[in-house]
């Protein structure tokens, strides 16, 4: 999931010739006014924060300014911020346009009708949440013909857009929708899109990639704004790893294992801290790699649940005892192991030979982890 | 009977001279599958574990007879090798695949339902049948034949309940792994008929997740078709929203998805909830006593 900030998303737009403000992305205060005074923003104009978060408005992420000077204090305050948790890097001045209708549009996956869905909605400007369901058209989209003329008609209706205005939807749904298509996109999103005279403007642009697709786009690899350096790590070593708000590491094979061991630490009085699917190996480096990653992390202790079937138990021992090893002494964490099934007998051998038992009972290794993680027992 | 696998299946393993398609291969026939063919473009003549190769799917079936598939391929050529098994005349194709774009995947499930061929997975441990047939990856020690059917988003998780319930004593009729994409070819809603219909499931274990509303269709369809009991069990109750946990499909998006919801509906359709996976065999147990009695 690689989501673009709106900055990132607008380049796009711009690629697929979606009509935009006049603005530019600036990074510093110097910047943003000698964008405003070599005339390349209008006056007046918006200083919108480019973070990951929604919210801005509301947040003191997004500001107004007449002058260039007032540019400058704006950007100035607005990158000293940290906007929920996410410091700001890049600040977007815009001209403002006089908007006569804020819209609503979106492209996304339907992932029960297995179609991508085309949704409008006249209420724009707001949270597609809060709006009722009534105010908003939803239109399935098969790939294969594509966005079909009928279907575009009906957006255009269900905005009440006639005339130039409905042929200037027109022009930006089939701009958006190979988009979509083309960038392997999960999630094209314009809230609001200004109506301006009779022509649409994208004043917001929220765009997420898929992950999958990497083989096929390149370009989107250097982007990890929405990722920790530890979470770009294992990206990089194909390792699913998330990390969370607790201080238990935990390691498991497979994504609802791993799911299922965060929820039973928690039911014990656990705080998980790091999510780590080894998926399915045989190979006993990844596993090491795996846990020198979980160790960078700095857990109070870490659970190793393992439920062996095409990874096999002793390979998981093997890369456990190799990576215990390389921590240094003084960043070692307390370790509860439980691994269960294929060559378990083999596997558990392994681990008794290094000092390290494991406990076959989920709730009592759980119970475990959560004492030597200092919570309660 | 079973559940879309029986004796009569007859597998062709795409992407056969891999590491994975060697592997699992020789899994699929230690557990008397007939595996009947392979391939791998370029590789004819040569054999896998005993299994003959072919360069096309067309040929391999005219050779063998081959009735189902099972495609091991990479992600950027998986979208192509089920159109192949699809315009070969296979009507079963079970994906094990991970990391496939799910734009590749709505083109591949629309292609192949308009040809009458049902897709399992993408990325998921495919399907089982202890004493007929398996198609997939799941580990042959965790069953034995019996009443059970298991079906299910996860992979690991899912073998791991497979074994507690062999370990009760009890066994399984079939065990179908859905895969956990954002989009599937087989969802609960698209299994629930064929184990209503199966005679020899008595009790039903449905274990999802986080993420997309595949749970509560589930509850929606156990509410007016299902007359068999249903244990259910949905991993990812602590799990953050907008943090994609491991699955690209187990993620609590713009609040929708999450556990309660799930757990909810499922509930409300009569289903025993279990809280942990551990309580699943004795859960299942309960009811098969029950059942005995009656």
């Amino acid at each position: 999931m690689v989501k673009l900030a709106e900055w990132r998303g607008k380049e796009l737009f711009r690629k697929y010739g979606i009509a935009l403000p006049p603005g530019q992305v600036v990074r510093s205060p110097a910047e943003a006014e000698s964008a405003v005074a070599s005339g390349g923003v209008p006056l007046p104009c918006v200083v919108k924060a480019q973070v990951l978060a929604g919210g801005r408005g509301k947040g003191g992420a997004v500001r107004f300014a007449a002058t260039a000077v007032e540019a400058r204090t704006a950007s100035e305050a607005i990158l000293a911020l940290e906007f929920k948790g996410e410091r700001v890097k890049e600040v977007l001045l815009e001209g403002k346009v006089a908007i006569s209708r804020e819209l609503y549009l979106s492209i996304a996956l339907d992932r029960s009708a297995r179609l991508p869905v085309l949704i409008t909605s006249g209420q724009g400007g707001v949270e597609i949440e809060s709006v009722a369901d009534s105010a908003i058209d939803r239109q399935l989209v098969d790939p294969f013909p594509g966005l079909a003329a009928y279907e575009r008609r009906q957006a255009a209706r269900s905005l009440g857009l006639t005339g130039a205005a409905a042929k200037s939807l027109d022009a930006l749904l089939t701009q958006l929708w190979t988009l979509f298509d083309r960038e392997d996109a999960e999630l094209v999103e314009i809230n609001p899109l200004a109506l301006v005279g009779d022509r649409l403007i994208a004043l917001d642009a929220k765009v997420i990639i898929e992950d999958d697709a990497a083989f096929r786009h390149p370009e989107y690899a250097a982007i990890r704004d929405d990722r920790t350096p530890l979470e770009e790590i294992a990206r990089e070593k194909e390792i699913a790893f998330v990390q969370l708000d607790g201080n238990i590491g935990v390691i498991a094979n497979g994504a609802g294992l791993t799911m299922a061991t965060l929820d039973v630490l928690k039911e014990f009085g656990g705080n998980p801290g790091v999510f780590l699917d080894l998926g399915g190996t045989d190979d006993p480096r990844k596993v090491t790699e795996a846990f020198l990653l979980m160790a960078q992390a700095h857990p109070k202790a870490v659970f190793l649940n393992i439920f062996g079937g095409v990874t096999r138990c002793d390979t998981v021992a093997k890369g456990l005892v190799e990576a215990m090893q390389q921590v240094p002494v003084a960043e070692r964490f307390p370790l509860v192991a439980r691994i269960r099934g294929n060559n378990e007998k083999e596997g558990v051998e392994i681990l008794r030979a290094a000092g390290i038992s494991s406990v076959p009972d989920l709730k009592a290794s759980a119970q475990a982890v959560v004492a030597a993680a200092g919570g309660r027992p | 009977m079973s559940v879309l696998v029986d004796a009569q299946t007859r597998v062709v393993i795409q992407g056969i001279t891999g590491h994975q398609g060697t592997v699992h291969t020789r899994g699929m026939k230690e557990f008397g599958t007939a595996v009947v063919a392979g391939v791998t473009p370029g590789k004819a003549g040569a054999t896998v574990e005993g299994v003959p190769v072919f360069d096309s799917v067309r040929e391999a079936v005219a050779a063998s007879k081959a009735n189902a598939s099972c495609i091991f391929v990479p992600a950027p050529f998986a979208k192509d090798a089920l159109v192949e098994a699809v315009d070969a005349g296979i009507r079963l194709c079970t994906v094990v695949t991970e990391h496939i774009p799910f734009h590749d995947m709505l083109v591949m499930y629309h292609y192949a339902r308009a040809h009458g061929t049902r897709i399992i997975g993408p990325n998921c441990p495919g399907i089982a049948a202890p004493g007929k047939a398996k198609v997939g990856i799941i580990p042959n020690v965790v069953f034995r034949p019996g009443r059970v059917g298991v079906v299910s988003r996860s992979g690991t998780l899912t073998y791991e309940i497979v074994n507690g319930i062999k370990e009760r004593g009890l066994g399984q009729s079939t065990c179908l792994g859905l895969g956990g994409d954002p989009v599937v070819g087989t969802s609960f809603v698209d299994a629930l008929p064929h184990f209503q219909a199966d005679p020899e499931t008595d009790v039903l274990v449905l274990v999802g997740e986080i993420g997309g509303t595949a749970e509560e269709e589930a509850a929606e369809y156990l509410q007016h078709h299902f007359t068999k009991p249903v244990v259910a069990y949905i991993a990812g109750r602590s799990a953050p929203p907008g943090k994609r946990m491991g699955h690209a499909g187990a993620i609590i998006s713009r609040g929708r998805g999450t556990a309660e919801t799930k757990l909810a509906a499922l509930e409300k359709a009569g289903a025993k909830v279990a809280r942990f996976p551990y309580e699943i065999p004795e859960l299942v147990a309960g009811i098969v006593a029950q059942q005995a009695r009656r």
